[in-house]
């Protein structure tokens, strides 16, 4: 039968997920203590604690070998195990099985499971994510002992184990790049000069970020920070609200009137409707400047349009429907107006850059110095899927490529001919690390790197780039 | 409240001999002259003008009483009337006889209402019959009849900047009609009627030049009647009406000023703004035609600022009566509201003494900042005046030391406002360098350079008077300081000006002092901080304390392209040899670069393959230029070729093909 023979490809999947602190349970019989989060949670008890065990018993051997760098990962035929010490002797652990193709045999005899060994891309930056919304372990236990940071932890991996996506997963979530906007530099200096008023006239606001189409414009925040906001933002919180609107359901396109001015504004964090009695004036929290001040602040995200500003005031002070009031009615008829003047420069910027014609190669760049990233492979982003215009398995050469550089500081070239003709290209120049892939049947290695020194002439000609 | 007085007498008044029986004075609107007229001339004619080039004094025959007395432009003739009928001219041309002539106006039974001189030698005389254009020729004692026009004429007005002569006609008195002069020509301006409040029946001359005045405002000539309340409409309070009368085409009624009173009034123009003191109340009020009132109709204005009296003045005792510890004796100022002058002048009369003082009149900036509230208003007032600078400055200042609130939008307006006018005289400074460097057989004539008004003010002024200082003071927020300097930044942007790289180190070394090194990155990715050598320079000095300027530096240095041996000294410095050497050559200069820097750096970084490769690249680029791969001594690679021959061998040095 044909369909018997037919191979069945098995995607890399999550075995298991834990996190625990080895000072908590050192005493012989009280290693449960250890485990402040298991998943799954059916595992039995003394399961758990082996696997905990084990981990523990790897990173402490490692250690010998290199003190300030303890192991990151462990590859076997089967699994993966990623180990990260988020704080002092807070370990994650993340256990993945391998992407394995299953052969069906003749004859019912079982079939033959192949492991592959590629690289596994995980996105353990977006743990993060847990320090934005939590603030650290530490501050935590602080704050209600063990228990409270259990129930946080619970709480928080139930929604993030939900959406790791480990199929889904390249070399995009690898950098956690943010996107710039681009914008002609009037544009962005009227955007500086709103956020300045705003902070002046709200003086409850500490900090600022502004984007437009998902792509950040200004960042109030340190680098860090925004990293993890800005994932947060582009991979939750505006799909989550830009699906009910590709939908046409409960469309925000509703004009509001303050005053006498038409404005498109409303909030995408807090009350959904300001003029609803019974509405909440409550924000989500996050944990920013960890490292130093350690601030706890609301998180305010308004929208019109395009255009997306978070704005973060202290945690400590409550926020009132006044002060929403007084918000929305100060930032949505200025924002509305802000983004319809971006929207009209980035349509003439189009214009002269010409008409979209589909270039011959489609590239990744990512910058570590301001983690800018820019893809013309990634269609859309979104929490659940990122579509790419690529095959997955040339995907996967641009992951080994990322994970080739990564061993080396200096600068080097890697020329990739993919078996389905294609060409992949990485080059790492500094800081900058540039992923082409080219389109080219019969194209040589000379033809090749011509090309690619073409494209950074043309694309990147603003920037240093050695070749 | 005494620095509330925004209107001052100058200085030094003109000061002159009260009338009396045997002294009779006259001024000159033209010249701006006194003319104090003793016993008909016999005893002396004293002319006192605003300085002391325009004071004469001399004597001429007693020919009867004396009329009306005037100097001709640059006081080359004096003319002198003493009949109806005739007017009398002495030369007062330097190296020439005291020639005297007298002419006499043409039209039978008309008398002379009054003469205006129009240019050194040109003469209008106005006779109740109409007017009489003549050029006095001082050499042949006679005048030539130019032009005349016969009209008649109820009284007459002169506006010597633009040489208008007004004259008022019919029954009533208000039909104007306007003639110009300019060198030898007459040209008759369209005629044009003054609407009445009442008209009284049956018609007689109602409109009075009491009620009229012309003065030129913003290079403009204006036809200003103070209109008193009427009966009959329900407004009842007075107001001027402007009726603007360009050199070519009709007349416009432009401008309505809203007096708010009635009483008396007396009307100057000042730094081209409309003066108007009112008798009962002391006061005096200022109009801007050029201030749009938002909250009236188009071009009803109200008064810029509320009413205040004139700074007292106090009279310096001079003469024989001073004595030096003496204080100056504070004078009562009674304006002459039966004569008023617009042309910048006011005539007063100080009671204690036996003589009359002519002052300028002058507007005080610094009072007009406190009492003018809105800013965006304040900076359009004071963008048209002269003198106006230090003030506007001074305001800038004030405004961002938190003396007011109104924040960041109060400043971007200012901002923008000032930014305006020093964007159109940049223009027009643009197209006038365009113009001159085209040659002169393309313009026609030979335009004349723009004027840099006060009100011009730059990047270096707002920097030096304002910026500097106040990115300096510890009590001011960083936050604000920062805002501050990138509305100013924008706001130089909006309207293309090239912003200059001092301002851009300040944002800079605000934020390096506030450690705000990503919002520095940010703005360098938008390039709101321009690309310049300096800058990429400065970036490579903050490298130490934040590591990604390098690469912002780098990539600016690359932007501006001609700075490649910049580039080249960066990656030296970083021991990038290769990386040097691949991006000399991927820009095509590594025929003429210096190999032994390249060769010292290659040296230092103990890689001795590294230095191989150098050497060899070297080498070969040595063969390819001069067919021989050894260094030449100039170059200075003795002590590398050595070191080469130690490490490598001798037989490692590239081999001279020979043919």
């Amino acid at each position: 039968m044909a369909s018997g023979m037919q191979e069945k490809q098995y995607t890399p999947s999550l075995l298991s997920f834990f996190v625990y602190n080895p000072s908590f349970g050192s005493r012989e019989g009280e290693e449960e203590k250890k485990i402040l989060f298991y998943h799954p949670s059916e595992v039995e008890k003394n399961e758990k604690i082996r696997n905990v065990g084990l981990c523990e018993a790897i990173v402490q051997f490692t250690r010998t070998f290199c003190p300030t760098k303890p192991a990151k990962s462990l590859h076997t035929q089967k699994n993966r195990q990623f180990f990260f010490e988020a704080e002092d002797s807070f370990w994650i652990v993340m256990v993945v099985r391998n992407p394995m193709v299953e052969k069906p045999n003749k004859d019912g005899r079982p079939p033959t499971i192949e492991y592959q060994e590629e690289e596994i891309l995980v996105r353990l930056n977006l743990l993060h994510l847990l320090f934005l919304f939590n603030g650290t372990f530490g501050r935590a236990m602080e704050a209600g002992g063990v228990e409270l940071l259990m129930q946080k932890l619970d709480k928080f991996f139930y929604r993030y184990l939900q959406t790791l996506h480990l199929q889904s997963c390249d070399l995009l979530d690898v950098f956690g790049g943010i996107a710039f906007f681009p914008l002609d530099k009037m544009t962005y200096l009227k955007i500086q000069s709103f956020v300045n008023r705003v902070e002046e006239s709200l003086s409850l606001i500490k900090y600022t970020a502004f984007l437009y189409n998902d792509q950040l414009i200004w960042s109030g925040l340190e680098q860090d920070d925004m990293r993890i906001l800005y994932k947060y933002l582009t991979t939750s919180l505006f799909p989550r609200h830009s699906e009910p609107e590709l939908a046409g359901r409960d469309s925000p396109l509703r004009p509001e009137v303050a005053g006498n001015l038409l404005h498109y504004g409303r909030f995408l964090t807090g009350p959904a409707n300001l003029k609803d009695p019974e509405a909440k004036f409550r924000f989500p929290r996050i944990f920013v400047n960890t490292e130093d001040s350690y601030e706890e602040l609301h998180l305010i995200v308004y929208k019109a349009m395009s255009a997306a500003v978070c704005f973060m005031i202290s945690a400590s002070v409550e926020l009132t429907r006044e002060f929403c009031e007084q918000l929305d009615g100060l930032v949505g008829p200025q924002l509305t107006l802000l983004a319809s003047d971006i929207c009209e420069q980035y349509n003439v910027n189009r214009r002269i850059s010409g008409p979209d014609k589909e270039p011959q190669f489609k590239f990744i760049y990512f910058n570590h110095m301001n983690l800018a990233e820019k893809s013309t492979i990634h269609m859309r982003k979104t929490a659940s899927v990122s579509l790419t215009s690529v095959h997955p398995d040339l995907m996967k050469i641009l992951g080994d490529i990322n994970c080739d550089f990564a061993r080396v500081d200096e600068d080097e070239e890697i020329i990739v001919k993919a078996m389905t003709d294609y060409w992949v290209v990485g080059k790492k120049s500094d800081q900058r690390e540039l992923y082409v892939i080219l389109n080219q049947k019969n194209a040589n290695l000379i033809e090749v790197n011509e090309e690619v020194k073409r494209l950074c002439a043309t694309q990147f000609n603003n920037i240093f780039f050695l070749d | 409240m005494s620095e509330e007085h925004y209107l001052e007498l100058c200085e030094n008044p003109v000061q002159f001999e009260n009338a009396s029986s045997v002294n009779n004075v006259f001024f000159d609107e033209a010249n701006k002259q006194v003319f104090a007229v003793r016993s008909g001339g016999a005893t002396g004619v004293v002319v006192k003008g605003p300085d002391d080039k325009n004071s004469v004094a001399f004597r001429m025959d007693d020919k009867g009483e004396v009329k009306c007395i005037k100097f001709s432009i640059g006081n080359k003739i004096l003319a002198v009337q003493r009949t109806p009928k005739s007017v009398d001219f002495i030369s007062f041309i330097p190296d020439y006889p005291h020639l005297e002539c007298s002419q006499e106006c043409k039209m039978k039974n008309a008398s002379i209402l009054g003469f205006c001189w129009t240019n050194w030698n040109e003469i209008v005389f106005v006779t109740d019959q109409g007017i009489e254009f003549y050029q006095v020729l001082p050499d042949k004692r006679s005048l030539k009849l130019l032009k005349s026009q016969s009209v008649n004429v109820n009284w007459y007005m002169y506006c010597p900047e633009t040489a208008v002569i007004l004259l008022s006609t019919t029954a009533q008195g208000n039909v104007l009609q306007p003639f110009a002069f300019k060198s030898g020509t007459m040209s008759k301006m369209p005629k044009f009627e003054i609407e009445l409040p009442v008209v009284p029946k049956p018609a007689k001359p109602n409109l009075t030049e009491r009620d009229i005045a012309v003065a030129t405002i913003y290079g403009q000539l204006y036809v200003m009647y103070l209109k008193h309340h009427s009966r009959t409409t329900d407004s009842p309070c007075a107001e001027v009406v402007l009726y603007q009368l360009p050199r070519e085409g009709s007349y416009k009624k432009t401008n309505v000023l809203k007096l708010n009173t009635t009483g008396k009034f007396a009307l100057n123009v000042v730094d081209n703004l409309v003066v108007v003191h009112h008798q009962s109340s002391q006061t005096s009020i200022i109009f801007d035609i050029k201030l749009r009132e938002p909250d009236c109709a188009l071009n009803v204005h109200q008064p810029v600022l509320p009413g205040r009296s004139i700074h007292p003045y106090r009279i310096p005792l001079t003469g024989l009566a001073a004595v030096p510890t003496q204080p100056p004796v504070p004078c009562e100022l009674c304006i002459l509201y039966e004569t008023f002058s617009p042309a910048c002048l006011t005539c007063a009369v100080c009671s204690p003494f036996a003589s009359g003082y002519l002052w300028y009149l002058q507007v005080k900036l610094p009072p007009t900042v406190n009492l003018l509230q809105d800013k965006g208003k304040l900076m359009d007032f004071l963008l048209r005046r002269r003198d106006c600078k230090m003030v506007i400055l001074s305001v800038c200042a004030q405004m961002l030391n938190g003396g007011d609130k109104g924040g960041l939008p109060v400043v971007a307006t200012v901002f923008d406002k000032l930014n305006q006018v020093y964007k159109e005289y940049l223009e027009a400074e643009q197209t006038y360098t365009v113009a001159t460097e085209s040659g002169p057989s393309r313009g026609s004539a030979a335009r004349e350079r723009p004027v840099r008004t006060q009100a011009v003010i730059d990047q270096s002024d707002m920097y030096t008077h304002v910026l500097s200082s106040f990115s300096e003071k510890k009590d001011t927020s960083h936050k604000f300081i920062i805002a501050v300097l990138m509305e100013y930044i924008r706001s130089l942007n909006q309207v293309q000006i090239t912003v200059q790289h001092y301002l851009y180190e300040l944002v800079i070394k605000m934020l390096v002092q506030h450690n705000l090194f990503y919002m520095l990155h940010q703005f360098l990715q938008y390039h709101v901080l321009s690309d310049s050598k300096p800058l990429a320079c400065l970036l490579l000095s903050l490298e130490s304390t934040y590591p990604p300027a390098h690469q912002l530096s780098l990539d600016m240095l690359k932007r501006l392209s001609t700075a490649n041996d910049e580039i080249v000294e960066v990656l030296l410095s970083r021991q990038q040899v290769l990386g040097a050497l691949r991006f000399i050559r991927s820009v095509g200069g590594h025929g003429n670069i210096s190999a032994r820097k390249f060769l010292d750096a290659a040296r230092q970084t103990a890689d001795q393959m590294l230095f191989y490769t150098i050497f060899r690249f070297f080498e070969q680029r040595n063969m390819r230029l001069r067919g021989n791969p050894s260094f030449i001594p100039g170059e200075h690679c003795e002590e590398h070729v050595v070191y080469f021959k130690q490490v490598f061998g001798e037989q490692a040095l590239m081999k001279q093909v020979t043919v």
